[in-house]
């Protein structure tokens, strides 16, 4: 045997279990927390392993696993750079975690859900209370118990309803006195006006020994439209959240070489012509030009592209991209703020201001709803004054129920239910929708654009073409040797026993060299085994070249997700064709498309004419679904009326995507959209039957045959025929 | 009816302890993870022995 000398280069950076101590917070007392999501955790044992796992680690003081939302929340008594670690040990126990960093805003919207279920909670005691004394009033007479007891049956509703009102009617007073106060109005006008009123007139009655008192509509009315609130706001919590976290990467330093001197430069103040020195893992902070040294650089950021480009004098780099094996120096093209990357980041701020447009169907109904139930109530109070010689208390009181009975608790469920239902299939699925109103636009799409890399394909590199064992062997075991993504990808393609090499070498930005039985063994770009430069196909290539031997190739292609076909297929049936957009080359571009089916296809897109194409397609009045999983797309899934990403899409891009969806099955997305098209088609229903209900009950208030019995069970009916009819969707396919 | 005089304040009674009881464990955070909490009464008490 030989003198060992493996010499392992293994550039590490951009691996996993990188830069979360960034995300780390400190406490006041020294300690940090994290939270990040989880994926992949479907049962207890997972929850079990991954939070034993964290608590047998140095310094962790307590790990709790939220199985609900994936969200992990990790606490420490140690230095912020431990978080690292504590990602690896999770992802080394076969789990995805991402940065979860929407955090302070989600802390308040927790307590807006504490808020709404505690009116909730307060409301159905209340509701349950009430009806134990309101069966006694309905079905009985005064005659038979006597007024005395009606009073005090009525006295004790009061006494529940009136703080109840007043605690758990606050989420809908405090909206409509913002809707007012703003000059407008919404659903919760007439409900607080309702609310307010049917407790004034009730205690009124309740005084004057009246026979109706409607404490218990009142009671009720709150108790449904909650549970349709807090529902609305489940659905709702997820929303889309700005994404410009991503410049903070610029707020580091740079080295630069002035006069033969390594000067340390805030990245903000770099200046157009600055010489600056990348060291290997280094992010580049700046577009420029590279007119030193040879390394690989990972520009997945900015591209898509999963194979690193070499780089070598003259070559155009990017800030956001990452040198990965040895140091470069570069001369500043542009200054940080105009870099290609702020230029992403500032599309982005744009597509996401003129998204705000968008009117919910929720909304849209109560808009034709309020000034219908209004009138309607004025011209039964006015009508029964004036023309039915009523007195003014009694023909307020006919008012007040008009308003209670047409109060929209079937409207108010209609939207909510179907959307929890659907979110919560679609989350079984390992599709994540973040905000609720997602699926409502998502089914109405119709065209999609699409991307390539990583979203049709798997964007990994799999070896293709086919050798003898013996030189797949030998360029294995020699691949062994380094983490460029194409050595892993032809490890991969090969399983047996490896070889001893010896003297092995990387060579930055061109490839490996060993020894193997006395001959030189090298492995890498076609100059690298001494071939001239040849122009290649859709596929992208190495070569393995053994002293005294005919050089050879290993092809690789990024795979088709299995099922990237039949999904597209399947949008064709419903006569929609996605639209294939991408930054990669004409050809690969090409290729893809025609295995897929799809007839349009536009290849060597910048992100500024992704962007550009979608505000195309939306001012002619399409409405666009963007699937997307790069820097590249950002700008267009937050801009587009709907965007899925896949879940191995870079943070950016999931943050300004809709709906995430988890795992290698491109059907998902399909799957998605047919679930948005059934959750709208049973929104729809749900407003027909909530309005068939109003047109038997507004003629019945509005005659004044509405009881509190009568009362409760239309309300109750009719939520309940909406609740039903909601469930339907558990059942269909 | 008179027997109301009692019994209606009893049930009010048993209705607050109730309610009592959801305030206590909606402070809790019981309410956060409501899947998580049926799947962990699988897990062994002794290896995760931080209950809260």
């Amino acid at each position: 045997m030989e003198r060992q000398n493996l010499s392992y280069v293994t550039p590490v950076h951009g691996e996993i279990g990188e830069g979360y101590e960034l995300l780390a917070k400190s406490q006041a007392d020294g300690s940090h927390s994290l939270s990040v999501l989880v994926s992949g955790a479907y049962c207890a044992a997972c929850i079990q392993k991954i939070e034993s796992t964290l608590k047998k680690q140095d310094h962790v003081i307590n790990a709790r696993l939220n199985f609900s939302t994936g969200r992990l929340a990790i606490d420490w008594n140690g230095p912020a750079a431990n978080a690292n670690r504590y990602v690896c040990a999770i992802e080394n126990l076969g789990y995805g975690v991402r940065p979860y960093d929407v955090a302070v805003e989600k802390e308040l919207l927790d307590d807006e859900e504490r808020f709404l279920l505690m009116c909730l909670g307060i409301a159905g005691f209340a509701m349950g209370n009430i009806m134990l004394v309101s069966v006694g009033l309905w079905t009985t007479t005064a005659e038979t118990m006597g007024i005395v007891t009606r009073d005090f049956m009525h006295w004790i509703s009061a006494i529940i309803a009136l703080p109840t009102i007043l605690f758990s009617g606050r989420p809908f007073f405090r909206s409509a006195f913002s809707a007012l106060k703003a000059g407008h109005t919404n659903m919760d006008v007439p409900i607080s006006i309702g609310i307010t009123l049917a407790g004034c007139m009730s205690l009124l009655e309740t005084i004057n020994h009246g026979e109706h008192a409607y404490f218990d509509s009142a009671v009720m009315l709150i108790f449904f439209l909650l549970i349709g609130r807090y529902f609305d706001f489940r659905a709702r919590k997820n929303a889309r959240s700005a994404a410009t976290d991503l410049l903070s990467s610029m707020n580091g330093f740079a080295t630069v070489v002035e006069s033969g001197k390594h000067v340390h430069v805030p990245i903000r103040q770099l200046k157009q012509g600055h010489i600056i020195l990348i060291a290997a893992g280094e992010t580049i902070p700046v577009d420029g030009l590279v007119i030193d040294g040879m390394s690989d650089i990972d520009v997945s950021l900015v591209t898509g592209e999963t194979i690193p480009v070499n780089a070598a004098l003259g070559l155009q780099v990017y800030a956001g991209t990452l040198n990965l094996t040895a140091p470069l120096t570069v001369r500043v093209g542009k200054e940080a703020e105009n870099s290609l990357l702020a230029d992403i980041v500032r599309l982005m701020e744009k597509a996401g201001q003129g998204q705000a447009l968008y009117v919910r169907l929720a909304d849209k109904v109560a808009r034709m709803y309020t000034p219908v139930v209004h009138s309607v109530a004025a011209a039964a109070f006015l009508g029964w004054t004036f023309f039915g010689s009523m007195a003014w208390e009694e023909a307020l009181m006919i008012a007040v129920t008009v308003l209670i009975i047409t109060c929209p608790c079937a409207l108010g469920l209609a939207v909510p239910i179907v959307q929890v239902l659907a979110t919560g299939r679609l989350m079984k699925r390992g599709i994540l929708v973040k905000s609720g109103d997602a699926l409502e636009r998502l089914a109405v799409i119709d065209t999609i654009l699409m991307d390539k890399t990583g979203t049709l394909t798997l964007g990994k590199p799999v070896l293709t073409s086919a050798y003898t064992v013996e030189t797949l062997q030998i360029a294995a075991s020699l691949a062994a040797h380094s983490a460029h993504p194409l050595s892993k990808a032809l490890v991969d393609g090969y399983n047996g026993p490896l070889l001893t090499l010896t003297h092995i070498q990387e060579y930055p930005g061109q490839g490996l060299e060993g020894l193997y039985n006395g001959k030189t063994v090298r492995l890498g770009s076609r100059g690298w085994c001494g071939l001239p430069d040849a122009a290649h196909g859709d596929h992208i290539e190495i070569w393995l070249d053994v002293e005294e031997r005919e050089p050879v190739a290993f092809h690789f292609c990024d795979q088709l997700r299995s099922d990237s076909a039949d999904t597209i297929r399947k949008f064709q049936q419903d006569n929609l064709s996605p639209i294939l957009i991408s930054g990669d080359r004409g050809i690969v571009v090409e290729t893809i498309a025609k295995k897929c089916g799809i007839t349009q296809y536009h290849a060597e897109k910048s992100p500024s004419d992704k962007f550009r194409m979608l505000e195309t397609l939306k001012s002619a009045g399409h409405k666009v679904l963007m699937v997307g999983d790069g820097l590249n797309d950002a700008p267009t899934l937050a801009g587009a009326n709907v965007s899925i990403a896949p879940g191995t899409a870079i943070g950016i891009a999931q943050n300004a995507a809709d709906i995430i969806f988890m795992g290698d099955r491109f059907d998902a997305v399909y799957e998605t959209y047919n679930t948005a098209r059934l959750t709208q088609k049973l929104v729809k229903q749900n407003f027909i039957l909530a309005v068939l209900y109003n047109m038997v009950a507004i003629p019945m208030a509005v005659c004044g045959m509405v009881t509190p019995l009568v009362a409760a069970l239309a309300m109750s009916g009719s939520s309940l025929v909406v609740i039903a009819n909601s469930f339907r969707l558990r059942f269909s396919k | 009816m008179s027997v109301l005089i009692y019994l209606v304040p009893i049930a009010l009674f048993l209705g607050l302890l109730g309610l009592g009881g959801f305030v206590w464990s909606l402070r809790n955070n019981q309410y956060e993870d409501l899947e998580g909490a049926a799947q962990r009464i699988l897990i062994d008490e002794d290896d995760s022995g931080n209950a809260r």
